[in-house]
C-alpha cells in the first residue's frame, strides 16, 4: 500500500475522506475527483466520497469502490445527486443478500442505465424491478431459504443499458416477468434468459419493443420546438403504465416539459360517412389507450381506409399544446373558483389555445382530430351519472370540428359564441373564463354533483394537466422561504480547507516577504442556474451578433493551399497539367505552386472576478449594481469562449486582510459551461477588499498546469489593489505589478478589464499596456466578450 | 485597347423589391465614387440590388463569382504563354477601371487575402490600378466604382476581411427581408399567390430558427423563389417545397423531417 501524497490540500483532505489503501483508486483519484467537482454540489462531494468509503469497507475488494467512483458522477448528472440514497439502499440489500457479487456489475451500468432513465423517478422504478427480480429469484431453488445467489442478475445488469435502449422500463419489466416465470428453478436457463442468449428472450424482447420512444425522438423534438415554435424547453420523459390507478400526464414546469417515455401509433378507421354509428366506431379505437395494456401488441399496419397518427406526431402536438399554454394562457386565480367551474374553464381553454395553434399551423388540426376523443351524444344518463365531463368534452370536440354533428341546442350555442370570441383577435384566457362558466351556468343539473363520473371518451391524452393555468393565493409563500434556506456567509463555506501560502512582494525593500498571504479555496455557493440563462436571454440580440465573431474564429487545422503563381513548393498536379496544355498549344495555368498555413487555436483562458464590496455600488447610468452587470457579462463570455471550444476557467476573489483570501471556485476547465457553473454564477456576491496579487498567483497555478500553446489570465476589476491591513497604497499595487512579471514569466498572458474611471493613474503601472478601461459600465456586457474576441483573434 | 461598354449593360430593368433607403443611399455613394460594401447571408438579394443599380445609373456592370483559388492575376489580368510569345489579357477589375464600369466582385472574402490588396489603390483618392507585371498604372475611368459583397455569418477567420480592407468601404447591411416583403417577393418575382407565397415564407422561418442548432444557414429568398417557381408551374407544392426549399440545405435526417412535418404542418 502507497501513501498518497496530494499537493493541492483540498484533494489531500478528499483522499482523507475516502480512507482507503486500495492502490488502483489511487491511480484514478485525480481524474475521477476533477469529474466529480465539476458535476456535484459541495454536500454532493461529501456524499460521494462518504458512499465511496462505505463501499470500499464491504469487504469485496477494490472493484466496487472503483466503479462507484467512476460512474457516480456522470450519474448524479442524469438522475441528480439526491438520488445516491436509493442507490445505497439497493446496494445494502444486495450486500445482505446472497448478491453481493452483483453489486459491481450494478455500479458498472449505473451511468449509461441513468443515462437513458434520465430522472430520478424512473431510476426508482428501475430500481424496483431490480429488487423484484432479485428476491424472486434469489435462493429459491429446491426450496432453501436464500443460499444461492441469483443466478441472472449479474448477466442482467451487463445487459440493462442496452435493453433499456430497446425498451420502455414497461417492457423491461414484461420481459423480466416472463424470465422469473418461465425458469424459476433452473438457473442455468434464467443466465441464458438474462444474458439475452437464448432464441426466447431474443423474441420477447422483439414482443415488447413497440411505439415510438422519447429517446430515439429527442433531438427531432428539440428541433421542432426550435424551428416551429422557437422555444428550448428540456424535455423530461416520465414512464406509462405504471400507475394503474392514475395515468401519468403531461405537464410542464420550471423545470421542463414533462412528456411519457413512449408513445405508440396510433390507427383509427377512416370515418367513411358521418353518423352516430361510425363515430361510436371510432370511439372505440381512441379509447384504448396501448399504453395501458400489460402485453402492448404492435398495432396492425394500417392500411386504407384507415388514419394512422405516429408517435411522433403525438409527441409533436403535445408540445404544441403545451407551447400554446406557454403563449397565450395567462394564469388564473383559482380560489374563487369551484372544481366544475375550473375543469369547465380548462377545456375551453385547452381549445382557445389549439385554435390558435392551428392558425399558425392548419395541419395539426387533422392531428388535434384524429386524437381527440368523439364521444357519442347519449352516450351518459344523467338520471344515474355526473355527465358534466361528457358534456365538455363533447363541447371540446365541437369546438374544433366542425363536423361534429351533435344537435343539442346549447352545445351549438356555445360553439357560436366561441368562435364569434376567437373571429376577434386571440381573446384572452379571462374572455374565456367567463364564456366557460356562463356555460356550466347555463348547463348545470343537480346530477352534476353525483359520484359516479362519466369517463368514457372524455380524456384528451395530448393535452397537459393545465397546472400552470391556475394561481392559489393562499400558498404562494413558498419561495420565499426557499431563498432563505439557501444563503450562506462566505466565511462558514470556507473553513475546514486548509489555506495555501504564498509570497507577497515588499518594493520598499525589493524582496519577497515568504508565505505572506494565505488563500482559502472554495467551492463558490450555488444560486438558481436558470437567472443565469434569463441574463442571456436579455441578451440574445447581442448573443447573435458574437455568433458571428464567434464562428469567424472556430479553429482550422493546417491548410495547404493550391494554385499559386508564387508559392513554397511545385505543385506537382497542377505543373504536369500545364506543361502538357503548353505542349499541346494552349495556354498554360501559371499558377504551379502551393504553400501551406496552419491555424490551430489552442489557448486556455482563466477569468478572474473581483468581488470586492466596492461592487455592490450602482453603475453610473443605470440602475443595476456593478455586480449584476459583471455577471450579465460574464455569463455572455462564458457563452462565447463555450462555443469557440477553449478551455476556460472562472474564478473569483476577495480579501479580509492577508490572512484571509477568499479564491472562489465557480468554473473549472473540465466542467463545462452548465448548469452547475451557472449556479455559482448567480450567486455572485460581493464583499471585503481587493488583494489582487496573491489571486493571480493562485489562479496562475491552475493556469500553468494547462497544456496550451497560449494561456490568457483576464482580470475584471473595478479598483485598485487594496486591503484593510494596509495602509500604504503603493504597496498592494507594486506587488499586483510584481505578479503580473511572475506570469509572464510563465507564458501566462494577463489582461485587465477595468471598471474605475480613475484607473488611468495606477492600471498602466501594473499591467503595462495589458489593459481597457470601460468608461461606460453599461455596455460590459457586450464588450467583455468582445474584447476576449479581440485578444484571441 | 477598345471594349464595347454596352454589353456590360443591363439592359431590362431588373425587379427589386427595396428593403429601406438603400436606393437612394447607393445613389449617394455612387455619385461620389465611394466603395462600396454590401454584406448579408446567401440569396438574400444582394447580387439583385446591385444589378438593379447599375441599371438604375445606366452603367456597365461587371460581376466577379470570387473563389479561393483566385489569385491578384485573375483580377488584374496575365500574360498568356502563346506559341509564338506573350500576350497580356486585361483581368475584369482592369476592364472595369478601363471602361468606367461597375465592379461587383461577389463573395470577395472567399478570394485569398493578398488578392483583396490590389483592389486598395482603386479605392482611395488615386483610382488607381497599378499592373506590376505590364509596368502599366491605369487610372480608372470616372464613372468606375467598385462594390464588394459578403457573407459575415459564414467564412472562417482566415478569410475574414482585413480591417484595412473593410475600412475602405461604406457599407449596406442586408438581411432576409421581414416576412410581408418577402411574400411580396415571392409574389411579384413569380406570379404565385400571396398565400402561398406568405406560407413558404412561413417555412423558410422554420429553417432559420434552427440555424446553429445543425444548420449553417436557413433557406434563402433564393430557394424560396425556385420554390415557388416549380408551384406556379403546377408541381404540387409539398413537392416543391421538398425538393427547393429542404433537399439543398441539409443532410441532417432530423432536421429533413422536421422540416418536412412543417411543411405538411404549413400546407395543410
Ligand atoms: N429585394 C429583392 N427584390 C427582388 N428580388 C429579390 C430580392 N431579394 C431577393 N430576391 C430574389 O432572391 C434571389 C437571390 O438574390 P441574390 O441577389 O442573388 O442573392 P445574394 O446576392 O444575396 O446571394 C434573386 O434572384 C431574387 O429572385
Ligand atoms: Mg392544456
Amino acid at each position: 500500500m502507497t501513501e498518497t501524497e496530494y499537493q493541492h490540500p483540498l484533494m489531500k483532505a478528499y483522499w482523507a475522506q475516502l480512507d482507503t489503501g486500495f492502490e488502483p483508486i489511487a491511480d484514478v483519484f485525480e481524474d475521477v475527483m476533477a469529474e466529480a467537482l465539476a458535476i456535484l454540489s459541495r454536500e454532493g462531494i461529501d456524499a460521494y466520497l462518504e458512499a465511496a468509503r462505505v463501499i470500499g469497507k464491504l469487504g469485496r475488494g477494490v472493484q466496487p469502490m472503483l466503479a462507484f467512483m467512476e460512474e457516480w458522477p456522470t450519474s448524479a448528472k442524469t438522475i441528480g445527486e439526491s438520488g445516491l440514497p436509493a442507490i445505497m439502499a439497493m446496494i445494502q440489500r444486495m450486500q445482505k443478500s446472497p448478491n453481493g457479487k452483483a453489486i459491481t456489475p450494478f455500479l458498472e451500468t449505473l451511468a449509461p442505465v441513468a443515462r437513458k432513465l434520465r430522472s430520478q423517478e424512473r431510476m426508482g422504478r428501475y430500481l424496483d424491478i431490480v429488487l423484484d427480480f432479485m428476491e424472486r429469484t434469489t435462493g429459491s431453488i429446491h426450496g432453501h431459504h436464500t443460499t444461492f445467489p441469483s443466478p441472472g442478475l449479474p448477466d442482467f445488469f451487463a445487459q440493462a443499458p442496452f435493453l433499456l435502449g430497446q425498451l420502455t422500463l414497461a417492457g423491461m419489466k414484461n420481459w423480466v416477468e416472463y424470465g422469473i416465470r418461465n425458469y424459476r428453478g433452473h438457473p442455468e436457463r434464467q443466465k441464458d434468459y438474462f444474458s439475452l442468449q437464448s432464441a426466447d428472450s431474443r423474441a420477447v424482447l422483439q414482443r415488447e419493443r413497440h411505439g415510438t420512444l422519447f429517446m430515439d425522438v429527442e433531438r427531432k423534438l428539440d428541433l421542432y420546438l426550435h424551428g416551429l415554435w422557437r422555444e428550448s424547453e428540456q424535455l423530461v420523459p416520465y414512464s406509462t403504465a405504471f400507475d394503474e390507478m392514475r395515468r401519468p400526464v403531461p405537464y410542464y414546469d420550471k423545470l421542463g416539459m414533462r412528456i411519457p417515455d413512449v408513445y405508440d401509433d396510433v390507427i383509427l378507421p377512416l370515418p367513411l360517412g358521418e353518423g352516430r354509428g361510425e363515430g361510436a366506431a371510432l370511439d372505440l379505437a381512441l379509447s384504448v389507450d396501448s399504453t395501458l395494456l400489460p402485453h402492448p401488441r404492435p398495432l396492425p399496419q394500417g392500411g386504407r381506409g384507415e388514419i394512422r397518427i405516429t408517435g411522433i406526431d403525438r409527441y409533436r402536438v403535445t408540445l404544441a399544446h403545451m407551447v400554446g399554454h406557454r403563449r397565450w394562457t395567462e394564469a388564473q386565480i383559482a380560489d374563487n373558483w369551484s372544481p366544475f367551474q375550473r375543469m369547465a374553464v380548462e377545456f375551453f381553454e385547452d381549445c382557445r389555445v389549439e385554435t390558435l395553434l392551428c392558425r399558425e399551423y392548419p395541419g395539426l388540426k387533422r392531428i388535434f382530430l384524429a386524437l381527440h376523443p368523439k364521444p357519442v351524444e347519449d352516450a351518459c344518463d344523467p338520471e344515474t351519472t355526473s355527465c358534466l365531463r361528457h358534456r365538455m368534452a363533447m363541447l371540446s370536440r365541437a369546438l374544433l370540428d366542425p363536423d361534429h354533428g351533435y344537435g343539442d341546442a346549447d352545445l351549438l350555442d356555445y360553439v357560436r359564441r366561441f368562435h364569434d370570441l376567437m373571429a376577434t383577435g386571440i381573446a384572452s384566457t379571462k374572455e374565456i373564463a367567463v364564456l366557460a362558466l356562463s356555460y356550466v351556468a347555463k348547463t348545470r343539473r343537480q346530477s352534476d354533483q353525483l359520484a359516479r363520473v362519466h369517463f368514457a371518451d372524455t380524456v384528451v391524452d395530448y393535452r397537459d394537466d393545465n397546472r400552470q393555468m391556475w394561481k392559489f393565493i393562499e400558498d404562494s409563500d413558498d419561495e420565499e422561504m426557499f431563498e432563505k434556506e439557501k444563503k450562506r456567509t462566505p466565511s462558514e463555506e470556507l473553513k475546514g480547507l486548509p489555506p495555501r501560502h504564498y509570497p507577497e512582494w515588499d518594493y520598499h525593500s525589493q524582496t519577497y516577504r515568504p508565505d505572506w498571504v494565505s488563500v482559502y479555496e472554495a467551492l463558490h455557493p450555488k444560486g438558481n442556474p436558470a437567472d443565469i440563462d434569463k441574463l442571456l436571454l436579455k441578451h440574445g440580440a447581442l448573443a447573435k451578433r458574437l455568433k458571428r465573431i464567434l464562428d469567424l474564429l472556430k479553429p482550422q487545422d493546417k491548410v495547404r493551399i493550391r494554385y499559386q503563381e508564387e508559392g513554397s513548393e511545385l505543385d506537382l498536379d497542377v505543373a504536369l497539367r500545364s506543361l502538357i496544355d503548353f505542349k499541346g498549344g494552349a495556354t498554360p495555368d501559371p499558377r504551379i505552386n502551393m504553400s501551406h498555413r496552419t491555424n490551430g487555436r489552442d489557448i486556455s483562458v482563466m477569468l478572474l472576478l473581483d468581488l470586492s464590496e466596492s461592487l455592490n455600488e450602482k453603475a453610473t447610468g443605470g440602475d443595476q449594481t456593478i455586480l449584476e452587470l459583471s455577471q450579465e457579462a460574464v455569463s455572455l463570455l462564458a457563452w462565447a469562449v463555450e462555443q469557440l471550444g477553449d478551455p476556460f476557467a472562472i474564478a473569483g476573489f476577495h480579501s479580509n486582510t492577508r490572512h484571509d483570501v477568499r479564491y472562489l471556485h465557480i468554473k473549472g476547465y473540465s466542467e463545462r459551461w452548465g448548469d452547475d457553473a451557472k449556479a455559482r454564477l448567480a450567486a455572485m456576491e460581493a464583499n471585503y477588499s481587493t488583494r489582487m496579487g496573491a489571486a493571480m498567483r493562485h489562479a496562475a497555478h491552475y493556469l500553468e498546469a494547462r497544456p496550451a500553446d497560449k494561456k490568457l489570465m483576464l482580470i475584471l476589476t473595478d479598483g485598485q489593489p487594496s486591503d484593510i491591513d494596509t495602509n500604504d497604497e503603493q504597496l498592494l499595487i507594486e506587488d499586483a505589478r510584481q505578479a503580473v512579471k511572475e506570469l509572464d514569466r510563465k507564458g501566462i498572458f494577463t489582461y485587465c478589464i477595468s471598471l474605475d474611471p480613475k484607473a488611468d493613474e495606477y492600471v498602466s503601472g501594473i499591467f503595462g499596456r495589458q489593459y481597457t478601461v470601460i468608461d461606460n459600465i453599461q455596455r460590459l456586457p457586450e464588450k467583455l466578450p468582445e474584447l476576449f474576441l479581440a485578444l484571441t483573434k | 485597347m477598345s471594349t464595347d461598354k454596352e454589353q456590360y449593360k443591363v439592359h431590362q430593368q431588373p425587379y427589386y423589391q427595396a428593403q429601406g433607403k438603400e436606393v437612394t443611399l447607393y445613389e449617394a455613394a455612387y455619385r461620389n465614387r465611394l466603395p462600396v460594401m454590401v454584406k448579408g447571408p446567401t440569396g438574400c438579394g444582394k447580387s439583385r440590388f446591385i444589378e438593379y443599380m447599375a441599371w438604375k445609373l445606366d452603367k456597365p456592370l461587371i460581376t466577379v463569382a470570387c473563389n479561393e483559388d483566385m489569385t491578384a492575376s485573375d483580377l488584374v489580368g496575365r500574360y498568356l504563354l502563346e506559341a509564338n510569345g506573350t500576350r497580356w489579357l486585361d483581368g475584369p477589375l482592369t476592364t472595369a477601371a478601363r471602361i468606367g464600369a461597375i465592379c461587383y466582385l461577389d463573395e470577395i472574402v472567399e478570394a485569398r487575402q493578398d488578392t483583396t490588396v490590389v483592389i486598395h489603390p482603386l479605392t482611395d483618392h488615386r483610382r488607381t490600378l497599378p499592373l506590376d507585371k505590364k509596368g502599366e498604372l491605369i487610372h480608372a475611368h470616372p464613372d468606375f466604382q467598385l462594390v464588394i459583397s459578403y457573407n459575415p455569418g459564414y467564412q472562417s477567420l482566415m478569410k475574414d476581411l482585413k480591417q484595412s480592407t473593410k475600412q475602405r468601404f461604406t457599407a449596406f447591411d442586408f438581411d432576409y427581408p421581414d416576412t410581408a416583403l418577402e411574400t411580396t417577393i415571392l409574389a411579384k418575382e413569380t406570379g404565385l399567390d400571396e398565400a402561398t407565397s406568405a406560407k413558404l415564407v412561413k417555412i423558410a422561418h422554420t429553417a432559420r430558427n434552427l440555424k446553429g442548432h445543425g444548420l449553417d444557414e436557413g433557406i434563402s429568398t433564393r430557394l424560396l423563389v425556385y420554390a415557388a417557381t416549380l408551384i406556379k408551374d403546377g408541381v404540387d407544392p409539398l413537392d416543391a417545397c421538398r425538393m427547393a426549399l429542404v433537399r439543398p440545405i441539409t443532410d441532417d435526417a432530423d432536421i429533413r423531417e422536421t422540416l418536412d412535418h412543417a411543411i405538411d404542418a404549413t400546407f395543410a
